[in-house]
């Protein structure tokens, strides 16, 4: 289980690191913690011509708050999130799945875009970003774009992301005091990836009304996706128990879920039911 | 000073800890890279097997360079067994996916895996049989034509009374249970160094392997040459679990190499061969008739056991080692009249099946614990009660199978059990979980455990191979330091520590002076290995013996030197003592090599001894509780507590003890909820990484607490009985009945193992 | 496939090493270094029985090139004795608690509780079960590796009994 050969190059800068993608465009493949790459290549499902390097790029390596955006550049890892990186229902969020990516060993490497590029179906960054609304800083040699979240998923894997593109930045919204924010996941191992998860997200109105609702499912479907029925149902009403669990039902049922040998697509629902219902009640409880 | 009973740190670890151990992987300095190439196909025809271009220095070896290289094919002279050949490297058809091939030679390992990706396999597929149903279906494909049907083994046992039985019975319990496939998965995959010595012609073979001496046999034996010319040898083995006492193709293929070629050629196996292509394990599907009488005695059983045990027959137990053991041991530790059961074994083309520790027990006692839970609800007894009613509480007893049951506490170490469970406070914490929507759930696992048998027990399997007996050498050297050398080939066992506590109390000296040898075909006498939770007992034994031989020798020795009665010397603290004279044991050591003139007459010249043990057998016995949690939600299983009252007799070093029966109950519990080997329905395997077969990690297994009896066996020397295996036996029916308890509520309960979430959740579902 | 040389300073000495990029620095450890401590389970990343330590980092071995630690500091299982071979409490209490049985996962953990037991926040028995969870042991069924790195935390005041 060794990986095939390839050529690596370790570029120091942004624009140096764009020129080699360029160059090398389908053949090449940005290497960031590695921690999806790497086992991949070891398989040999994948065998890029080269590699870039990014790890030493110091441009990549911020996170910081920034008009009202939490901005998470490309070789944030997953680590730094486990204690909240800012105040705010966002960074708690954020610290909440964080111990839910693999472990520690592979969270000091891995990194909060490389989850994004990666796109499988079962990350909790992934199903975060889409929850809140994330919009990635696109990059390429000469040229630069903003994509929302909404347009980033294509399927399993697979991202808006063209092959000469580097994934630069990430952002966040910090939502602020009047949103509770909820997850859960489900797994049957610490550390593995998710059968379900369910990001919640609520604002609340002064009269303790839920003026604005985000739901995503995320390890259910190809990509992680939005409960957007479930949670249109909990707007303009407080959040109770039942109207809770009504949209939990709601979520189980408004989608396509996938399926395999070891989970059928019935079991798939009854999670996202579950975790649906942890994740809004979770959220109201903190 | 009594050195065994104590819970002495190992000698083996420090070296461990420093990373200093020696796997075989870390041995493969200098020695060219072997890759194989598995099948992709579950079942097939070879049309050829090309190499475009093969850069300097790299080789492909295939079936068609094996000219005269025998096949493994394993005998069994009982229950219909019909002989099945595994050619080192087919030529004509593949059987299974992962099947090797092939074999790729290159400098490095890298480098042969980039060239194994360029051979072209031209393989025309055929039908698969994956399944028991496919392999029962009439009509089917047969993988083999020596045995028609895909039956391999077909054994039964028919008491003349058992229908009598069950026509006086007031209640018929059945239960039909499934047992998923597993991997033993020891974290050191398979790994062979083949290295040929120049200057003796020799081939010495390093492997991570149970059995090194079977290992020698079987290989010069396919090889046709001569077995003195091959050392086997296993040195850290990085865990076993039954999976690597086989004698696997790669390993007579890597010894041809380095004969052939008169190189060096290195094998390590990665995760994904060894989680499809090493062994499997535990595919069974057991259907069970019970009869009771009103007061709840077990009247009779009837059993209709199959194994999956894939394409081939493991050498040497065969595939009939799963099904024919539940034959044998079904009974249980219970008190069973009559009896009647056929066993059959199915070739399918999948992985061929090993042990794994606890071969069909962990299988026959999920079906028996159920079996009694069920009945005990059906007659509406409390299942413990039920369980102390049938236990054997009389010694020796004959099980209707022929077993001997020596003295054993099944009635004492459930009564331990349930009271150390405290099951009514349980049971008022679970109505008051029940209250808020929770289920709690304790299960009890009550049973024997066949351990350290010898000869006579698998002779009487039918084996064409007959393992059993161990034989140890023991000397002292000129300085007086003790050698044991054993056949035995421990692997994690810590069996070098127990060993030499073992001796040192029978020879008055401390553990530290005393080096136990093993591993090592060329330093070691013919024995079987670690396996069937036999070191302690056998091995322990022979060590034993062989050193009361040599005591006695150090005792005539001294009488002569201290000018006393051999009888009247007492061997302690180093030395020999006539009353107040002593004489160190170091002397005398000195004295018979060195001083031969004054000692000589007596016993020789030197103070080596060899003793060999073959026992019947003995059983060692436990009861486990669960108690768990189940999410109805999800069907997740949350272990609260699991708790051992474990009999295995003398404990020769309790730390180790315990350490055996929390890795075997890890891995019971795990075999209850998460491992699971998988093939798609064309026969590919679903499960080849680590993320999609589930060895557990820290957060998934409980504290386990452990309450050991001793109740000594009157049948081996050192009375030990054997418990390596144990925890893996009883954990999994502890665990499905806890869940079972947990569901009452619901009216369903357990009966495929392992009881998946998804599975739990359909179980749920459905019942409503 | 061409080489790179590259170095890699372990446990405090230089190796000066030519690999190709494709090398892990698990393999470059073991193969090019001698150090055959570090042991290779699964080389995809999930029984961490490769964990060193990447300039203070607990790392997979085998997810890491090791071109990419070029110039870098690793800390593996041989660093841990000191040079006459006397264990380290650390190691110490895993052989007093028999918190190995085969051996071949204990390289990894004890990297793994190093690394752990070096981190400033305190060690509660939900954060070491957490922590523990990373690596894979198929022997002792993590009941003494537990306890090893337990009394280990407990020796140099790291302990807690609640978070
Ligand atoms: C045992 C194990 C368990 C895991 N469990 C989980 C889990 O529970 N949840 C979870 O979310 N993840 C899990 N992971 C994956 C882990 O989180 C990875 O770190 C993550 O998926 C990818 O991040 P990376 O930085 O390691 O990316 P890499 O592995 O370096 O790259 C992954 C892919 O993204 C591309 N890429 C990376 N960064 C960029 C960029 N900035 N711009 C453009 N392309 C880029 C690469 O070219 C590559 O194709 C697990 C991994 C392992 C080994
Ligand atoms: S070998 Fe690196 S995690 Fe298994
Ligand atoms: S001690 Fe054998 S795998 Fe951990």
């Amino acid at each position: 289980m060794k990986c095939p050969p390839f050529d690596y190059h370790a570029p120091r800068s942004q624009a140096e690191a764009l020129a080699l993608l360029a160059r090398h465009g389908e053949e090449g493949k940005i290497l960031a913690g590695g921690q999806s790459l790497v086992p991949t290549m070891a398989f040999r499902l994948s065998r890029p011509a080269s590699l870039i390097d990014i790890n030493r790029i110091a441009e990549l390596d911020h996170c910081r708050a920034e008009g009202g955006r939490l901005r998470i550049g490309a070789l944030t890892r997953h680590a730094r999130f486990e204690r909240p990186v800012a105040p705010g229902p966002t960074g708690a969020l954020l610290a909440r799945a964080a111990e839910h990516i693999a472990h520690a060993p592979i969270r000091t490497r891995g990194t909060f875009c490389g989850s994004l590029a990666h796109a499988d179906p079962a990350s909790e960054w992934c199903c975060i970003a889409l929850a809140l609304g994330a919009e990635m800083r696109v990059l390429r040699e000469g040229g630069e774009r903003l994509v929302p979240a909404a347009d980033w998923f294509q399927s399993v894997f697979t991202t808006a992301l063209a092959p000469d593109e580097l994934l630069a930045e990430v952002s966040l919204p910090l939502l602020g005091p009047d949103w509770r924010c909820g997850f859960a996941e489900f797994n049957r191992r610490a550390g593995d990836f998710a059968l379900a998860m369910a990001v919640t997200a609520l604002r609340l109105d002064p009269a303790g009304h839920v003026a604005e609702a985000r739901i995503a499912l995320g390890g259910v479907a190809g990509t992680p996706i939005l409960a957007e029925t479930a949670a249109a149902s909990l707007l303009g009403a407080p959040p109770t128990p039942e109207r809770l669990r009504a949209a939990a039902a709601l979520a189980a049922e408004g989608f396509e879920p996938t399926e395999d040998a070891q989970v059928p697509a019935d079991y798939r629902r009854d999670l996202v039911r579950a975790m649906t219902r942890r994740a809004l009640e979770g959220s109201l409880a903190a | 000073m009594n050195w065994t009973g104590r819970r002495l740190p190992r000698t083996e670890d420090p070296a461990l800890l420093r990373g200093e151990g020696a796997f075989t992987a870390d041995l493969a300095a200098g020695a060219r890279a072997v890759r194989f190439l598995r099948s992709p196909y579950a079942a097939g025809r070879i049309l050829s097997i090309t190499a475009p271009d093969l850069p300097p220095g790299a080789l492909l070896i295939t079936g068609a360079d094996l000219e005269g290289v025998g096949a493994i094919r394993p005998e069994l002279f009982r229950f219909n067994y019909r002989a099945i050949a595994q050619p080192v490297l087919p030529r004509e058809r593949v059987h299974f996916v992962g099947q090797p091939v092939a074999a790729v030679v290159a400098a490095t390992p890298e480098e042969a895996e980039d060239i194994a990706e360029t051979i072209l396999l031209d393989i025309e597929p055929e039908d698969p049989v994956v399944t028991i149903d496919d392999a029962l279906r009439p009509g089917t494909p047969t993988l083999h034509a020596e045995a028609p049907g895909n039956l391999v083994v077909d054994g039964t046992i028919r008491h003349p009374d058992c229908e009598a039985a069950f026509a006086r019975a007031d209640r018929i319990v059945e239960l039909t249970l499934r047992s998923g496939r597993q991997n033993a998965t020891p974290m050191e995959a398979r790994a062979g160094l083949a290295a040929y010595d120049r200057a003796t012609g020799r081939i010495r073979l390093t492997a991570s392997c149970q059995m090194p001496h079977m290992l020698r046999t079987g290989i010069a034996t396919l090889l046709g040459m001569a077995e003195a010319d091959l050392q086997i040898v296993a040195p850290d083995v990085g865990g076993g679990f039954g999976q690597k006492m086989a004698l696997f193709p790669e390993y007579p293929l890597l010894v041809w190499l380095a004969r052939r070629h008169r190189g060096s050629f290195c094998w390590v196996e990665d995760r994904n061969e060894n989680l499809i292509a090493s062994a499997h394990s535990r595919e069974q599907r057991h259907h069970l008739r019970a009869a009771f009488a009103a007061d709840g005695t077990l009247l009779g059983l009837e059993a209709d056991i199959l194994a999956n045990t894939g394409a081939f027959s493991c050498y040497p137990t065969t595939c009939g080692v799963e099904p024919l053991m539940a034959l044998a041991e079904y009974p249980g530790p219970y008190r069973l009249p009559t009896y009647a059961a056929r066993a059959r074994a199915l070739a399918t083309n999948t992985c061929p099946a090993a042990p794994y520790r606890g071969v069909s027990r962990p299988v026959v006692t999920f079906g028996l614990e159920r079996l009694m839970d069920r009945a005990a609800a059906a007659l509406g007894i409390d299942p413990v009660a039920l369980r102390r009613r049938n236990l054997v509480t009389e010694f020796p007893h004959v099980t209707p199978t022929g077993l001997t049951l020596d003295q054993a506490s099944y009635v004492e170490a459930l009564d331990r059990a349930v009271e150390a469970a405290d099951i009514p406070a349980f049971r008022t914490r679970q109505q008051a979980a029940r209250r808020e929507g929770r289920y709690l759930g304790l299960g009890l696992a009550v049973f024997n455990e066949r351990t350290g048998y010898g000869t006579p027990a698998f002779a009487a399997r039918g084996m064409g191979i007959v393992p059993g007996y161990e034989v140890v050498d023991i000397a002292m050297t000129p300085a007086g330091e003790v050698e044991v050398r054993i056949g035995a080939s421990p692997h994690g066992q810590g069996l070098r520590t127990a060993l030499a506590q073992l001796a040192a109390d029978r020879l008055g000296l401390d553990p530290s002076r005393i080096r136990v040898i093993h591993g090592d075909t060329d330093r070691t006498p013919y024995g079987w290995g670690s396996f069937a939770s036999r070191g302690a007992v056998i091995a322990g034994g022979a060590t034993q013996l062989a050193a009361d031989k040599l005591a006695a020798r150090l005792r005539r020795a001294a009488a002569r030197l201290l000018q006393a009665e051999p009888e009247s010397i007492a061997l302690r603290d180093g030395a020999a003592w006539a009353g107040e004279a002593s004489i160190p044991l170091t002397e005398i050591a000195r004295r018979v090599h060195q001083r031969s003139e004054q000692l000589s007459d007596l016993d020789g010249f030197n103070l080596a001894e060899t003793a060999q043990y073959d026992p019947g057998g003995t059983f060692s016995n436990a009861c486990h509780v669960a108690e768990v949690e189940v999410d109805a939600e999800t069907g997740h299983v949350r272990v609260l507590r699991f708790l051992v009252v474990e009999d295995a007799g003398r404990l020769l070093n309790p730390l180790i003890a315990d350490g055996q029966v929390h890795g075997g109950v890890a891995q019971g519990i795990a075999n209850a909820l998460l491992e699971e080997v998988l093939y798609a329905p064309d026969g590919n395997p679903l499960t080849g990484s680590l993320a999609d077969y589930l060895p557990p990690s820290a957060a998934e297994i409980p504290p386990i607490e452990i309450i050991h009896m001793e109740t000594e066996s009157p049948e081996t020397l050192t009375g030990a009985k054997g418990l390596g295996e144990g925890g893996t036996i009883g954990a999994p029916a502890a665990i499905a009945n806890a869940i079972s308890d947990a569901l009452a509520p619901f009216g369903v309960d357990i009966t495929e193992l392992p009881a998946t979430p998804a599975r739990i959740r359909a179980l749920i579902r459905n019942a409503r | 496939m061409t080489k790179t040389p590259i170095r890699l300073t372990v446990n405090g000495v230089p190796h000066d090493i030519a690999v190709e990029p494709r090398r892990t620095l698990a393999d470059a450890l073991r193969d090019d270094c001698g150090l055959t401590g570090t042991h290779l389970g699964c080389e995809h990343g999930v029984c961490g029985a490769c964990t060193v330590l990447l300039d203070g980092e607990v790392v997979r071995a085998c997810l890491h090139f090791a071109i990419q630690a070029d110039g870098r500091t690793i800390r593996t299982v041989e660093g841990l004795a000191t040079p006459d071979g006397t264990l380290n409490p650390l190691q110490h209490a895993f052989w007093q608690h028999h918190g190995l049985q085969c051996g071949f996962c204990t390289p990894g953990f004890l990297m793994l509780a190093t690394w752990l037991l070096e981190q400033e926040e305190p060690v509660d028995e939900a954060r070491l079960r957490h922590v523990l969870s990373s690596n894979l042991c198929r022997c002792t069924g993590y009941q003494n590796i537990l306890t090893a790195v337990r009394a280990a935390a407990q020796a140099i005041g790291k302990w807690t009994e609640a978070a």
